[in-house]
């Protein structure tokens, strides 16, 4: 035992982080847990929240235990927004360190570097972010939300007499995929509910767009044409907060011209002062208002564990914990911690989550979600103003796009595929 | 109720109050006798569905409710409530007392822990505007008169019009009178019912407005049934737009001297290092970024230590993120850049790895997640100048841009410390040999050049995200526009700077920011291609050193 051990230490501990390791009394080793989110570079702003999220729910599974006896131990690396390093990193953590499951990955692109990598050395990769679906693999597990747990009951909302009946449509964007997908989803939405191509304006913009006065005052004047207007904006990152200050300073209030973001969370409008942006609204699969007890608790546990009370939750941190939760329910219900084992058995696993219903794995590897509609209010949370009755099923092929319409992804044998063809019978598109 | 005050004789405006009177006589006829005393209205108040609560705005409107303006204002501020057991509605005042919203006297034997808030969403807040449209008329204070008309202009509700009426009687202010006249127009020019000469009158009347809120209602007419008032409407807004499109042209201009002068802010620094020393500075984004954080630091320290003097916070700033990036800059300069000139490749690779340092050293210290820089209330607000709409902000910030531009001039052209940078840029070893010491220049010069990017980081950080990206975004604009004013130039920076950034605000409504941005660099390229020296080229001995 002693000895077989010191193999497995020289192996591989002795290549990484040492620090992290703990002093191995216990009746096994610990079973590694790998952290893949950016701690540098632009997208440190967004995924270093995760990384803390996933180290607060192992240090809480430890504190009760482990899992299966065995105690979890978190290899945390940074990728650094630099999407090749998320492939090499993935590589190192399955590879040399040997990890059971890696909890990753915010942007579609880095999540596309990932893929292969894990197709390959046949791990798990839960991802924990809203995205533009058009995607169904055996080794991800994607506990965002696909379209339409955002997008299209987004566009519902506004459609309707309390969202104002909005005739007219800005689809303002960040220039990458998950906009450009999610909009012509969109766009094919609209026009199957009668909407006219010309009262549907796209728009798209650079990374890190920080003039957006002319862009803006085209919004207004598209909204001027005596139909309701709304924004809905896939803005992404930093660039959102010039655009919600140019906003301010043109006037545009919520009531006139309301603007749906679907990246714009808690987290995001802490660096802004929120006055001018009361009533806007943002789609979400969960808010840090939401009044239930768990929700509670559970940002008292995030306080505590951060050391700071004025730290935000949002929507991708819920995404995070229940990714975590699901994996631990998968590895007691198949009794290993073999990647084969646990994509089986994380079929059909269900958690509670935050907004007081219950996140069920389905076959499509997407999770069941609860769609949130809030208003941005002045002291920087959101206040619900409407919600789906219950939690909706993920739609991982959009069936508004011609090419993926009759796409089906179903992980159970005896299919086990992620894109079956109803119109052909055959796996594969 | 309908009696006209005989303040104007024009005819048009004769005719509308006709009109105007028309109409009030059938809704009044029409209202329901049951409006009174609004416990319906309030009764509506704690259900606890915005629908409803929309509902209860319009009923209370309609009420002689004496509170009825207390309830609404606490309910746009969110201080209504109701108690969801009793289905009672309470306030609290502003000192925080709980009042009866029926009588307004203080609430007896209720707790506010048993009470909820009546929510607020869009609809409401509609619901609000639009009786703010009504209520507000008779305001005392002339600013908010003007914001209701413009708001009933908006809702064009019918049941305003009455209120306007009785408004337009009493208002003396031309201002005032012009939208409260054009708010009428609107209602009877969307009401079907009224005579076709009256909508036509009010038709004119709107087409006299040039604003969005005219055109939007104008499409609405034109895109309506067929007539006379449609055909009126569809020539009215037709002029309407073409205005609107040649203000739209200039205001494209004002935007893209706007994004001129923050391209200016950030390359003039550069103009000094790259430009006029030839350094390829790529850390110059990062000293923007710490002036920037530097505004930030004192805002925070001023919100502490003397709360009062926050609204000059940024006057502080741009000193001390003067002396800040300055400071570092020249540490860069001594510690790095000295054993590299004549090196450029190696200059470029060692401050871009500086620059990520930087970048990471501030991510540690204050965190990634952007930072909230208070604007002082000069920079916020905008102002109508013709058909354009000013941000004050974005004006000042043009201002300040110019200002740096003439002080940084005066120190290079007035004083003995520029005449020893101008010389020591033109020829070094001659410059040496009259006893100028040219190392400490070559650190000076940097330092003048960085603690300019610090200043341009207080501007910034009025506009942009206060994050250590900050720096990146800019730093290739930044050589841009130096590289195609001409290196060690100053008004070819400014030139530059400006030419660019009009250029760009034109070229986007049109092809959109991203395809924007690549013709601009094209165009750039083909313009470098011909003229290698940029706009402004230096010549003589200097362009040999």
């Amino acid at each position: 035992m002693a000895l077989s051990r010191r193999n497995f230490l020289a192996a591989t501990g002795a290549l990484t982080g040492a620090s992290l390791m703990r002093p191995a009394f216990a009746a096994a080793e610990p079973i590694k847990v790998g952290i893949l989110h950016s701690l540098s570079g632009t997208m440190a702003i967004s995924e270093s929240t995760l990384k803390d999220t996933q180290l607060m729910m192992i240090a809480a599974q430890n504190a009760k235990g482990g899992v299966l006896g065995r105690k979890l131990e978190p290899v945390v690396v940074d990728p650094a927004s630099n999407w090749p390093l998320f492939a090499e990193k993935a590589r190192e953590l399955i590879s040399k360190d040997k990890v059971s499951v890696i909890f990753g990955c915010w942007t579609s692109v880095s999540r596309k570097s990932v893929l292969p990598v894990v197709k390959e050395l046949d791990s798990i990769l839960f991802y924990p972010v809203q995205y533009e679906g058009q995607e169904c693999e055996r080794n991800v597990f994607y506990t965002g939300a696909a379209p339409n747990q955002q997008a299209i009951p987004a566009v519902d909302y506004l459609m309707s007499k309390d969202g104002g009946n909005v005739k007219r449509w800005v689809l303002a964007g960040t220039d990458y995929v998950y906009p450009r997908t999610t909009n012509k989803i969109l766009e094919a939405y609209l026009k199957l509910k009668g909407v006219a191509a010309e009262d549907i304006m796209i728009n798209y913009t650079p990374f890190g767009q920080s003039d957006w006065q002319t862009i803006v005052s085209d919004i207004k004047k598209f909204g001027s044409a005596g139909k309701k207007t709304a924004v809905v904006s896939t803005i992404n990152g930093d660039a959102n907060v010039p655009f919600y200050k140019e906003l301010g300073n043109q006037g545009i209030k919520a009531t006139d011209i309301p603007v749906m973001a679907f990246s714009v969370g808690e987290e995001e409008l802490a660096g802004m002062d929120t006055k001018p942006l009361v009533g806007h609204l943002a789609a979400w699969n969960y808010f840090e208002s939401v009044d239930t007890p768990i929700n509670k608790a559970f940002i008292n546990q995030w306080h505590s564990f951060i050391k700071n009370p004025k730290r935000t939750t949002n929507d991708p941190m819920e995404a995070s914990m229940i990714g975590f939760n699901m994996w631990v329910q998968a590895v007691e219900k198949a009794q290993s911690f073999k990647p084969d084992d646990v994509i089986d058995a994380l079929i059909g696993v269900s958690v509670p989550n935050l907004t007081g219903g219950t996140a069920t794995m389905m076959p499509n590897h997407h999770i069941t979600k609860p769609v949130l509609i809030g208003e941005i209010q002045a002291n920087g949370q959101f206040d619900v103003v409407w919600q789906t009755p219950g939690e909706v099923v993920a739609q991982e092929w959009s069936p508004y796009l011609p090419e993926s319409k009759d796409l089906i992804g179903d992980w159970r044998k005896p299919m086990s595929c992620g894109n079956f063809n109803v119109k052909t019978g055959h796996c594969g598109g | 109720m309908f009696r006209i005050a005989v303040v104007s004789v024009s005819p048009v405006s004769r005719a509308l109050r006709a009109g105007l009177g028309a109409i009030v006589a059938l809704l009044i006829c029409a209202a329901p006798a049951s409006a009174g005393h609004g416990d319906e209205a309030l009764a509506r108040f704690t259900t606890d569905r915005f629908a409803d609560t929309a509902e209860g705005i319009k009923a209370l409107v309609a009420s002689h409710l004496a509170t009825k303006d207390a309830i609404l204002q606490a309910l746009g501020e969110g201080r209504l409530y109701f108690d969801p057991v009793r289905k009672q509605v309470y306030f609290k005042d502003i000192k925080g007392r709980l009042d009866d919203a029926k009588t307004g006297a203080p609430a007896a034997g209720v707790t506010a822990d048993a009470l909820k808030t009546v929510r607020v969403s869009n609809l409401v807040r509609s619901a609000l505007q639009d009786a703010r449209g009504s209520t507000g008329l008779t305001s005392s204070d002339p600013a908010k008169r003007l914001a209701a008309a413009h708001d009933a202009f908006r809702s064009h509700d019918p049941a305003a019009l009455a209120a306007i009426d009785a408004a337009l009687a009493k208002e003396k202010s031309p201002q005032v009178r012009r939208a409260l006249a054009a708010a009428g127009a609107a209602i009877i020019a969307l009401n079907s019912k009224a005579a076709d000469q009256d909508r036509l009158q009010a038709v004119a009347v709107i087409g006299k407005q040039n604003d969005a809120a005219a055109i939007s209602l104008l499409s609405q007419l034109r895109d309506g049934p067929k007539g006379d008032v449609q055909a009126a409407a569809a020539s009215a807004l037709a002029r309407l737009q073409m205005q609107a499109a040649v203000w739209s042209g200039l205001q494209n201009i004002w935007y893209g001297l706007s994004y001129g002068s923050v391209l200016l802010l950030a390359a003039v620094g550069l103009a000094i290092t790259f430009g006029v020393i030839g350094v390829i500075n790529m850390a110059h984004g990062e000293m923007v970024m710490l002036g920037a954080y530097t505004t930030y630091v004192v805002q925070q320290w001023l919100d502490i230590a003397h709360p009062d003097w926050l609204g000059a916070s940024l006057f502080i700033a741009i000193p001390a993120a003067f002396i800040v990036s300055g400071l570092v800059g020249m540490a860069i300069e001594r510690g790095i850049i000295r054993f590299l000139y004549g090196r450029p490749l190696e200059t470029l690779l060692a401050t871009f790895g500086l620059s990520l340092i930087l970048q990471q050293a501030v991510r540690t210290l204050f965190g990634a997640d952007n930072r909230d820089v208070v604007s002082p209330y000069f920079m916020r607000g905008t102002f109508p100048l013709g058909g354009l709409s000013i941000t004050f902000g974005r004006m000042w910030i043009i201002v300040f841009a110019l200002l740096v531009f003439a002080a940084l001039q005066l120190v290079l052209r007035a004083t003995p410390f520029g005449l020893k940078i101008r010389a020591v840029t033109q020829n070094r070893r001659m410059a040496s040999a009259m006893g100028i010491d040219t190392n400490r220049i070559d650190a000076l010069a940097f330092g003048l050049g960085s603690g300019i990017a610090g200043i341009a980081g207080v501007a910034l950080s009025q506009i942009d995200n206060v994050s250590p990206n900050l720096g990146q975004s800019y730093i290739i604009d930044s050589f841009m526009v130096v590289v195609f004013g001409g290196v060690g130039n100053l008004w070819g920076t400014m030139v530059a700077a400006m030419s660019l950034g009009v250029a760009n605000k034109l070229i986007e409504p049109f092809v959109g920011a991203v395809l924007g941005k690549i013709i601009i660099l094209v165009l750039l390229i083909l313009f470098i291609q011909r003229r290698p020296r940029g706009l402004f080229a230096l010549k003589g001995r200097a362009v040999e050193a």
